[in-house]
């Protein structure tokens, strides 16, 4: 049976590359970074290695780059180690509505700690607005987390302006860049960010492994206490075969960004406009600011854990919301807060493309696609009418506009 | 424990909210970066340090020149002697 994998932003498979400068880690080479011997010192240099070429992809200095096991540690350790390092300056932290669980679940402990929070509205299309980010800061606000993009909806956010807004106000600015490090260019320079959070998985690297970027000078207290690694700031003994392949990660992926981009970028407008052409199917997120390889969805009277297992039938791989919201079979919060109504939110799907897809995938997806909405509306209670459209958003309005 | 004010430093090591022993490791890193006479200024909120900063230098043959308080941290000097590490 052919299989497509259209699920990217769930993760990546393993470049063969990075599995390659990987096993020397695994095996000849298994020696703890802090060990004074031989063994000891070359995991230390392959560590210092990745860290130089993780710096590189995103424009920092290496000692900037601290480590994690995952994206998600990366959004815990900025938002609770600012949060607390600076809690004596005040205690009000801004995020959106649009954040991964890994920033809402921890700026909760932090309001469940005395902290208050503020969950900024977006936009139609899942833009948070730069003013609204101004009038919600107060002076005890010492934090802003805003993602670089959603992995929900693809919007990218103008990340540049929120961090100019947050620097004017002496505000520590921290971006999630998971869904976007590796995968659209990013250089925290010019971004201005203090904080940023990636995921190696999301760029062909391995799962296990994940960093903080922390502008030089700036204080966070540590999440994991322990020993003297990532300078006292992430203790526990590194993954070293896991960070090495992080690094040659970035290394391929700084080279080859452009061409991944434009690869995606193809087959993502193909299955965009493909699938905009069947009836009662709405684009989510911004129709151009967004990820080069991201398309998603709701289509109306279906829900997407139905056209999940029907699709993967046919072995085409996608998602519906989040992975926590799947699972939860719960509508997603970030579907929600553009405004879709809970009915529609469950119609949610999300094809996320990659280096491996063809020209000749999205020709099977969307041969596919079709008769299984089709036939999902079919047994479905609620799709009697359905060519009327829900409620005023029918055919020949493509995008869905809350 | 000798509290100074206003010491002027050649180059200070900011390890806020770091525990032991990064205080211990990062004073030997920086000490050998030194040249001799020059000062080290390390800012820290481990009150272990209280300690083991003045013992280190006692130890090595450093000078510790003394101690001075912040907000919610402390500042230690310590001069890089002719025959430190």
């Amino acid at each position: 049976m052919t299989k497509c994998y259209f699920d990217h932003v769930a993760t990546n498979p393993l470049d063969p590359e990075v599995l390659n400068a990987m096993m020397p880690y695994f095996k000849e080479d298994f020696g703890n970074p802090l060990s004074v011997y031989d063994l000891g010192m070359r995991a230390r240099d392959a560590i210092e290695k990745a860290r130089s070429e993780v710096a590189s992809l995103i424009n920092a200095k290496p000692s900037a780059v601290v480590f994690t096991a995952s994206g998600a540690e990366a959004n815990n350790f900025a938002l609770r180690g600012i949060a607390l390092a600076k809690q004596n300056h005040g205690k009000h932290v801004i995020v959106s509505k649009v954040e991964h669980h890994s920033i809402l679940n921890s700026a909760r402990f932090l309001e469940k700690n005395g902290f208050v929070v503020t969950y900024l509205p977006v936009g139609k299309h899942g833009l948070v607005d730069p003013d609204t980010v101004k009038s919600s800061i107060t002076k005890e606000t010492v934090l802003i987390s805003i993602t670089h993009a959603s992995s929900e909806i693809g919007t990218i956010e103008p990340i540049k302006e929120i961090a100019k807004t947050a620097k004017e106000n002496n505000i520590v600015f921290h971006a999630d860049g998971v869904a976007t490090v590796g995968n659209i260019p990013v250089d925290v320079n010019d971004l201005g960010v203090d904080l940023l959070s990636m995921a190696a998985h999301q760029f062909y690297g391995p799962k296990g492994a994940g960093a903080l970027y922390v502008r030089e000078g700036l204080r966070i207290v540590p999440l994991v206490y322990g020993g003297i690694q990532e300078g006292g700031r992430r203790a526990g003994t590194e993954n070293v075969p896991a960070i090495v392949g992080m690094g040659k990660a970035a290394e391929l992926a700084k080279n080859e960004l452009d061409k991944r981009m434009e690869h995606s970028k193809k087959l993502r407008d193909r299955i965009i406009e493909g699938v905009l052409k069947m009836p009662n199917a709405y684009l989510t997120g911004h129709p151009e600011k967004r990820l080069p390889h991201h398309a998603s969805f709701v289509v109306e009277f279906i829900e997407g854990e139905a056209m999940l297992l029907m699709l993967s039938m046919k072995g085409i791989y996608a998602a519906s919301g989040s992975a926590c919201s799947s699972k939860a079979l719960k509508s997603s919060p970030v579907l929600l807060s553009l405004g879709v109504p809970t009915a529609l939110a469950q119609g949610s799907i999300v094809f996320s493309l990659g280096a491996g897809n063809t020209g000749e995938d999205v020709d099977y997806l969307l041969g596919e696609f079709p008769p299984i909405i089709n036939r999902l509306r079919e047994m479905s209670p609620f799709a009697k009418g359905w060519g009327k459209g829900f409620e005023g958003h029918g055919e020949g309005e493509k995008c869905y506009t809350g | 424990m000798k509290f100074v004010h206003g010491v002027k430093a050649d180059i200070t090591a900011d390890i806020v909210y770091m525990m032991c022993p990064m205080h211990l490791l990062k004073l030997d890193e920086m000490v050998r970066s030194l040249e001799k006479g020059q000062v080290l200024e390390i800012l820290t909120d481990y009150d272990g340090a209280l300690e083991d900063i003045p013992q280190w230098c006692i130890r090595t043959g450093n000078e510790f020149i003394g101690m001075d308080e912040d907000e919610d941290y402390y500042k230690f000097y310590v001069r890089k002697a002719g025959n430190g590490q």
